[in-house]
């Protein structure tokens, strides 16, 4: 007997845990994944109210990116020219450009050069001590200038190469330093300006350099030209 | 001959860099909804148009320099179409493409700003240059840097300040600035018995800022500045930026 009523309550806990196990097994169908194509298996419409929805709207989403349109608003470039430095005789001189373009006529400018000044003729001629010990003579300046794109154009190679151009005016103001000193400096001058790709630009530039000074002698007002010729890329 | 060096290591540099500008990117399609877009020459109004693109078609936007839009179409046509011509234009979501345009009704939403001015400062000519970034439509915090340019001495100054614009909506807008920075004074080569002074200084003043258009404003600004020299009495300097130009971005 003792052993039947073991069998009993095991039979009995066997059931207890199995059979909800067989429930879940039957309500499987419930949830099994909607047949790819609905009408093959599905029985007619009759309206009832556990019917799927006739539409399944399952439209897969479009990815969407902004993508940031690339201005190239910006300029930068380097030049390569020869400055008249006033009783200094004419050197080369080297410079950095950076310019942004505010509108398609109007652009601001900022440019850096760096030149050395040679001999006045009085030092050559009297033979007399220097004007200028020789780390005087380095000449540095930069520019801020507003820049006006008043002849845009083409230019045409050939019959069947056409480049964008534009001939600008520039003036602004800036520094000069030479002798040792800086210098509040006015400078003006015209370019031009020829795209052989739409992001790169070749330059070449007459500029004027104003200022004071009182170098040899009274003070008087300097005028200092500039012709540069220069290679800058849009970015 | 290392002074040659330079300009010639600024070139490769400056080749290197195009090189980086060069590298392609996935294309940016749009689709054309005005009845249909006139490709020009160049990104001018003078440049002539040579190709058009019809309503409902697909095109790549390659770039922008400043209002005009360089688009290749899918036989490989590029050209340059005006904002105004791009305004209609959608994204292939067909929302309408954002143009991110400063202009003047969303300007306050731009948070940066630079420009340059020109002044006096107590008699010396003024270079200034400044930019600045706003935390809410009225209040930003603004950075200077002053190239001052005189008889007898050149300075440098860098100052650092709060600047509140009372209205920003108007069109002319007066602001208040307060501040502090620094200034470096060099005496001029022919004077003698002068030596380098660095002082601190602190500024308050106003101004006003003109909208002029899309992103550009002018402003005209008067600082009275306080310098706290190492002697017994400290200077008081007023200083003029008659006109500067700035832009916001």
């Amino acid at each position: 007997m003792e052993v039947s009523r073991f069998r009993v309550l095991f039979l009995s806990l066997l059931a207890v845990t199995a059979l909800p196990g067989c429930s879940m097994l039957g309500s499987r169908d419930d949830d099994r994944p909607a047949p790819l194509a609905p009408a093959a298996d599905a029985e007619p419409l009759t309206g009832e109210p556990d019917q799927k929805p006739i539409i399944d709207p399952q439209v897969e989403r479009r990815e969407i990116r902004r993508a940031r349109i690339d201005t190239e608003d910006f300029e930068l470039g380097a030049y390569v020219g020869i400055l008249s430095i006033e009783d200094f005789e004419s050197n080369a001189v080297y410079g950095a450009r950076l310019a942004y373009h505010l509108t398609e006529d109007f652009f601001l400018e900022g440019t850096y050069g760096k030149s050395r000044a040679g001999r006045t003729s009085y030092e050559n001629l009297s033979g007399a001590a220097d004007v200028l010990s020789d780390k005087e003579r380095d000449y540095s300046y930069y520019a801020l200038s507003l820049g006006w794109n008043a002849l845009p154009g083409e230019i045409f190679v050939g019959r069947n190469r056409a480049y964008n151009s534009a001939f600008y005016l520039v003036a602004g103001i800036g520094n000069t330093r030479f002798a040792g000193d800086d210098r509040f400096t006015v400078s003006g001058g015209f370019g031009y300006r020829v795209l052989p790709a739409d992001w790169m630009a070749v330059h070449f530039d007459v500029r004027d350099h104003i200022f004071d000074s009182d170098l040899v002698g009274e003070k008087k007002i300097v005028n200092n030209l500039e012709a540069h010729l220069g290679l800058s890329i849009f970015f | 001959m290392p002074r040659s060096l330079t300009p010639l290591t600024f070139l490769c540099l400056l080749l290197l860099f195009a090189a980086g500008a060069q590298a392609k990117e996935p294309a940016h399609k749009i689709l054309i909804a005005d009845p249909f877009i006139e490709l020009h020459t160049g990104p001018g109004r003078g440049y002539p148009v040579f190709h058009v693109v019809e309503r409902g078609r697909e095109v790549e936007l390659v770039k922008r320099r400043t209002d005009w839009f360089q688009l290749r179409t899918d036989q490989g046509v590029e050209g340059w179409a005006s904002r105004e011509q791009m305004i209609a234009t959608l994204e292939p979501t067909g929302e309408p493409l954002d143009l991110q345009e400063p202009a003047r009704e969303n300007y306050m939403s731009r948070r940066w700003q630079a420009g340059v001015s020109g002044g006096d400062f107590e008699g010396a000519s003024l270079i200034s240059v400044f930019g600045g970034y706003a935390f809410s439509d009225n209040l930003s915090i603004e950075l200077t840097v002053n190239h001052i340019l005189g008889e007898f001495s050149n300075s440098y100054s860098y100052t650092v300040g709060l600047l509140h614009v009372f209205a920003p909506e108007w069109r002319l807008s007066p602001y208040f600035t307060l501040g502090t920075g620094v200034i470096y004074t060099d005496p001029k080569s022919n004077l003698v018995d002068t030596i380098d002074r660095d002082d601190q200084i602190g500024y308050v003043g106003g101004g006003l800022q003109f909208y002029l258009t899309r992103r550009f404003m002018l402003r005209s600004e008067y600082r009275h500045n306080i310098v706290f020299t190492s002697r017994n009495d400290n200077e008081e300097v007023d200083e003029w930026k008659y006109l500067g130009f700035a832009f916001f971005f």
